[in-house]
């Protein structure tokens, strides 16, 4: 894993190519105040092509986000130009203001201040429930 | 001070504590001066969002039989949600002029936004098509004064089993018994909804489908029916087309065991026809008459009463 260029930051590795851009924008990238790096499509020997982004910079992401959006993603954590800890993502327990529960029966459709929460019901299928409903989420098509 | 609790789902009490309330009501039915003063000076707040007659009845006929004082409304349009006061917020005041607080809500999970608030218990009286422990409560305490038991039961549930909340709570209570077999009997639409079915088979309860009630009548020891619920419909030609699906006629009877039980939450429109009613199997109205005793065992239990 080539680190180069990142001082004291986050790599995030293998994301799957193509995706980099969308996990840019869901971890707020374009608002955080360093430099940050979108490398498309670089080949990988695990997956063929991968995409790599570098945030130079001391910044915390949400590692729950991340593990829903894509467990084989890599995190790499660097300080002074060293690898200091590689994070291998798991699904979370709990995603809280994350997923948005569409049920149109659930409490939260109607009062907007209630943060949306979901508990992970099946890890196999990647199946979250909303906490007040049950309702199993559902990814737009 | 002991920790507070509430009941939002059936499976927020154990076993141990079903059986615990269902001694308690047994003992409410044989001694019940013993209970007519024990919660003097005690208040209950019954919030019903949206309409219902037996469950607001009988939690109000529980709290009065045991001596206390009920507060509350009956719809919402009495109460200030219909000026857009949040769940939260109603609660967070009612906590305030009421011990215990009964609530039913057409959202479902808002009795869990109550709870993460309430100072004090709160008693979810079902939202929407999600849970309605008490009525849980009701039918366990019926089939155990009826049956003598819990466990080794075939309940066939009839009707409407993919909206019927009551049937998902009783399913989501009896497979933690021994011994239960499921029958259920209702049109492909209105099956049970998947994440029910993943929990009887993670359960490893054995359930069947019967598309015809009278196929499935013979081998009930229980037989639950349900209404086909208009409000739960976005589409009137649907519910027009599927509410007769399902009718129990006394003739129908005749097949049954001689101890099978017939049940339904209540209200019925014409699931069950009214010849049925003189069957000593006919356990409906006993059923409703069961769910104010439980419920005055879970007031004293919620506030912590001996």
């Amino acid at each position: 894993m080539n680190i180069d260029g990142v001082r004291t930051g986050i790599v995030l590795d293998h994301i799957q190519a193509g995706k980099g851009w969308e996990i840019y924008n869901l971890l707020g990238l374009d608002k955080v105040d360093c430099t940050v790096a979108i490398i498309q499509r670089v080949d990988s020997g695990k997956y063929g092509k991968k995409d790599i982004i570098k945030v130079d910079g001391d910044i915390d992401i949400d590692l729950d986000i991340l593990g829903y959006f894509d467990t084989k993603i890599t995190v790499n954590m660097i300080r002074d130009r060293q690898l200091v800890r590689k994070v291998h993502l798991k699904l979370p327990e709990k995603l809280t203001g994350v997923l948005e529960c569409r049920n149109p029966r659930c409490i939260t459709s109607v009062e907007q201040e209630i943060v949306h929460q979901f508990w992970l019901a099946d890890p196999e299928k990647k199946k979250y429930r909303c906490v007040y409903c049950d309702a199993v989420y559902e990814e737009k098509k | 001070m002991s920790e507070l609790r509430h009941l939002i789902s059936i499976t927020d009490l154990s076993v141990e504590e079903i059986d615990h309330l269902i001694e308690v009501a047994d003992d409410i039915i044989a001694n019940p001066e013993a209970y007519q003063e024990i919660c003097r000076h005690k208040k209950l707040a019954t919030l019903f969002f949206e309409p219902s007659t037996r469950t607001r009845l009988s939690f109000t006929a529980a709290m009065m039989e045991l001596g206390g004082n009920v507060l509350g409304f009956d719809q919402a349009t009495s109460s200030s949600a219909a000026k857009g006061e949040s769940v939260s917020d109603t609660i967070t005041m009612v906590s305030g002029y009421a011990d215990i607080i009964a609530m039913r809500h057409p959202k479902e999970g808002a009795p869990f936004v109550a709870a993460r608030r309430a100072t004090v218990p709160i008693i979810n009286g079902g939202d929407g098509g999600h849970f309605h422990p008490t009525q849980t409560l009701t039918d366990l305490q019926t089939i155990h004064r009826k049956k003598g038991r819990l466990s080794g039961l075939t309940i066939g549930l009839c009707g409407d089993l993919k909206f019927g909340r009551t049937v998902h709570s009783l399913i989501e209570a009896m497979i933690r018994y021994d011994g239960i077999r499921f029958v259920m009997i209702s049109p492909e639409e209105l099956d049970l909804p998947s994440y029910v079915k993943e929990m009887l088979d993670a359960a490893g309860v054995e359930w069947t489908v019967m598309r015809r009630l009278e196929d499935a009548i013979p081998e009930l020891d229980v037989l639950y029916m349900t209404r086909v619920q208009r409000e739960r419909f976005f589409n009137e030609e649907d519910y027009i087309r599927l509410k007769d699906s399902f009718i129990l006629r006394r003739k129908m009877l005749d097949a049954a065991k001689e101890d099978m039980i017939v049940m339904h939450p209540l209200p019925r429109v014409n699931e069950i026809s009214v010849d049925v009613d003189d069957d000593p199997r006919a356990a409906y109205f006993y059923q409703a008459l069961m769910g104010k005793y439980i419920r005055m065992a879970l007031i004293l239990f919620l506030l912590g009463i001996k």
